[in-house]
């Protein structure tokens, strides 16, 4: 009798679902994302506010957590099952994607001219010549300190590197607070805290990183050292033990107010904002001279592309067009504080911390980390090899002329550059 | 139908009956291990004789392990992987078993009080997930939230304290202790069990032959629980050759610092899955993993020729 009732059930809800698809008047939209944090905002924030300008498209974000992201994705694109609007990741992964014509070109979609060819470059084939992913967030790095800890100890914001040591100097000789809180256990927070946030300044960003790629620059050029010997230096200002200090110690050290200055990518702002007591403030990766030009490492992250073989695209086309669009931009940076939107015209935050961040776009010149782009491809890998050696120079391991040696030798081994 | 009738021809069919139920009931067992064992072995082991050229699948026979062996990057990383392997194996055999011995005749000593608790707390860690093993002792050796800084201050020793976990030269050490923390109960249960099954009559007999304490473990009960150490050692042995999660919860899949704890299961880990912007390499990983196979292979084979077979067994 159970199974009788549990077959008229099943038969029940078939039906019904089945008439539920066949009635559906409206045109649904799906978006794949691993930003499953993000749920919240996408329902009640974004969602509404598209679909109150788009009567008849139904949007749903339907997130995968970000270790099974990937994999998910690639299973549903073979599948034919993937949704119709596609989250980004940066560079190599997206790109296979759409060489496997799994996502579309969005070359002459409306509203993609809001972007800046450093924007999109992440999401752009090797040329350059064609685009595959609307650019939605960017993530900045620079420094964010304590300004309680500034104001008690008289120091200034320093601007150049001379400053910048003198205040860590200060900071030390107070000994009330560690001057610097980073460590070089997760390696990773000494390569993209470290090098990737200081050393655009040196490498001078674009210029630098591209020609890195054309191979008329080497790592091994001083330009290139000149970040790890400033690195090296940083090792008398970290905290005891910082060998063994893991990420999350780091922005424990700092939010309980132990250190005075946290190396930062914009992404902490949030989790900052929460968790200190005290007022906060952000400088930029300072400049060797006083009066030189800035670089800043405005680093793509997250982008949104079209599913090729799309049901809807028209439906797809308007919604990835409004994700260009300045509306969007402002709603989606004010709710993720640190995650900056890639648009052209400048969004207005009302997090007075990421609104210092934002506002350095506009004196400085941006770049995105130097790794990512095709120097990732081979084995080994330079991303993961700079995590390693820019914990070892600041760990003594390795002076920077070997690190920059090593990796340069890595890079050689398996690419070579176009000519 | 009679009984006598069932019973003469089932003694009929007796000669040439084919024993379907032995077959019957080995097939459940026999699917489930060829399916989740035997194939994905055979099957890694068919991928290492493959890569991938333009995107094509095409046979390159040993070229994958030439590739391994003989590029100095590929073959840097997999001598240093090893050579810790060996390392962290070697720590496991000249700390954990022998400490499991002495735990397990300490345990078995007749008179001990609360040896219940003992038992269980010995056995207790190895019951705990390795990722709360490893959370638990970077929390313990952390430089700044740490109990051990502070635990070696009160005594004076707090010049001796370093961040172990971050220094290359002390990362894989710490590591491998932090397993020996992990398992030690394994072998002391061992042991524990087999000594246990030692006949009291033969202790008597020693005893009254006056060998008693020291001499009695070394001349009466060491060579009785000898095969269960062999046992424990090739149990370590491959347990340390596939050794992989402890590493990576405590030190990450770079197994940092400098690599100084990077053994075969994460760099088979990297490679075969990738990491970060390093996008996985199926057959080169599947490489890594028949070598692995291999060294494990060469090595139970020596255990199970070499030295099982010499050793004496007492019956009593």
């Amino acid at each position: 009798m159970g199974s009788t009732t549990l077959k008229t059930l099943l038969m029940a809800t078939s039906v019904l679902a089945s008439a539920g698809f066949a009635h559906a008047a409206d045109t649904t939209l799906t978006i794949e994302s691993w930003r499953t944090d993000d749920l919240a905002i996408w329902q009640e924030k974004l969602i509404p506010a598209f679909e109150a300008k788009n009567p008849g498209i139904k949007v749903k974000f339907a997130p995968t957590p970000p270790t099974e992201y990937d994999a998910a994705l690639g299973a549903r694109f073979d599948a034919g099952s993937a949704g119709d609007i596609v989250t980004c990741r940066p560079f190599d992964k997206s790109l296979e994607q759409f060489k496997r014509g799994n996502i579309a070109s969005l070359k002459s979609l409306p509203g993609i001219e809001n972007f800046s060819p450093v924007a999109k470059a992440a999401w752009s084939t090797d040329d350059g010549s064609d685009t595959f992913c609307v650019p939605m967030a960017s993530v900045i790095h620079g420094f964010i300190y304590n300004k309680d800890a500034f104001d008690k100890l008289g120091i200034t914001v320093p601007t150049t590197e001379a400053e910048f040591f003198a205040a860590l100097d200060k900071i030390k000789k107070d000994g009330t607070y560690i001057p610097l809180a980073m460590g070089t256990k997760d390696l990773w927070e000494a390569a993209t805290m470290g090098y990737q946030n200081i050393g655009p300044n040196y490498w001078k960003g674009e210029e630098g990183r591209l020609a890195l790629i054309k191979g008329t620059q080497k790592l091994t050029d001083a330009d290139w050292v000149a970040p790890y010997k400033t690195l090296a230096k940083w090792k008398d200002y970290l905290g005891d033990g910082f060998e063994a200090q893991t990420y999350p110690d780091s922005q424990n050290l700092f939010t309980l107010g132990r250190a005075a200055i946290y190396p930062a990518g914009s992404w902490e702002i949030s989790l900052f904002n929460t968790q200190a007591q005290f007022k906060m403030g952000a400088f930029l990766p300072p400049v060797q001279k006083a009066g030189d030009t800035c670089y800043i490492s405005d680093h793509a992250d997250l982008g949104a592309a079209m599913n090729a073989k799309s049901k809807n695209p028209e439906a797809a086309k308007k919604f990835l067009s409004w994700v260009a669009s300045p509306e969007f931009a402002d709603i989606y940076a004010n709710a993720l504080p640190g995650f900056f939107s890639l648009s052209s015209t400048p969004v207005k935050m009302k997090d007075p911390l990421a609104q210092e961040f934002v506002s350095w776009r506009e004196k400085c010149k941006p770049t995105i980390r130097s790794t990512y782009q095709i120097l990732s491809r081979g084995k080994p890998n330079l991303e993961n090899e700079t995590w390693v050696e820019s914990a070892n120079v600041i760990n003594g391991t390795d002076t920077p002329d070997v690190a920059a040696k090593k990796l340069q030798d890595g890079l050689d081994s398996w690419y070579k550059p176009a000519k | 139908m009679s009984t006598a009738d069932y019973s003469q021809s089932d003694k009929g069919q007796d000669k040439r009956a084919r024993r379907w139920h032995i077959l019957v009931f080995l097939l459940p067992a026999v699917i489930v291990y060829t399916a989740i064992m035997i194939l994905p072995l055979a099957e890694t082991l068919r991928l290492s004789l493959f890569n991938v050229v333009d995107g094509q699948s095409v046979f390159v026979g040993f070229g994958n392990f030439q590739t391994l062996f003989g590029e100095p990057r590929w073959s840097d990383s997999f001598w240093n992987a090893l050579r810790n392997n060996f390392v962290f194996f070697v720590i496991h055999m000249l700390v954990q078993n022998p400490i499991g011995v002495a735990l397990a005749a300490l345990l078995s000593v007749p008179k001990l009080r609360f040896g219940a608790f003992y038992r269980t707390a010995l056995f207790l860690p190895t019951l705990l997930s390795f990722v709360i093993v490893g959370f638990i002792w970077k929390l313990i050796l952390s430089p700044i939230w740490g109990v051990s800084p502070y635990l070696m201050d009160l005594v004076g020793l707090k010049s001796m304290f370093s961040p172990w976990l971050g220094k290359p030269s002390s990362a894989l050490i710490t590591v491998s202790l932090i397993s020996v923390w992990q398992n030690i109960g394994i072998p002391t249960m061992l042991i524990y069990a087999s000594m246990l099954s030692i006949p009291e009559e033969v202790l008597e007999a020693a005893e009254c032959d006056g060998i008693t304490g020291w001499s009695q473990f070394w001349k009466i009960k060491l060579p009785l629980i000898l095969p269960s150490i062999g046992i424990i050692s090739i149990l370590t042995f491959v347990g340390n050759f596939n050794a992989f999660d402890l590493i990576y919860t405590v030190q990450g899949a770079l197994a940092g610092p400098d690599g100084s704890t990077d053994i075969l299961g994460t760099l088979l880990y990297r490679t075969f899955f990738g990491f970060q912007l390093q996008i996985g390499d199926k057959s080169m990983g599947a490489t890594i993993a028949t070598v692995m196979f291999l060294i494990i292979l060469t090595g139970v084979c020596i255990y199970l020729f070499a030295i099982q077979r010499r050793m004496r067994r007492y019956q009593f």
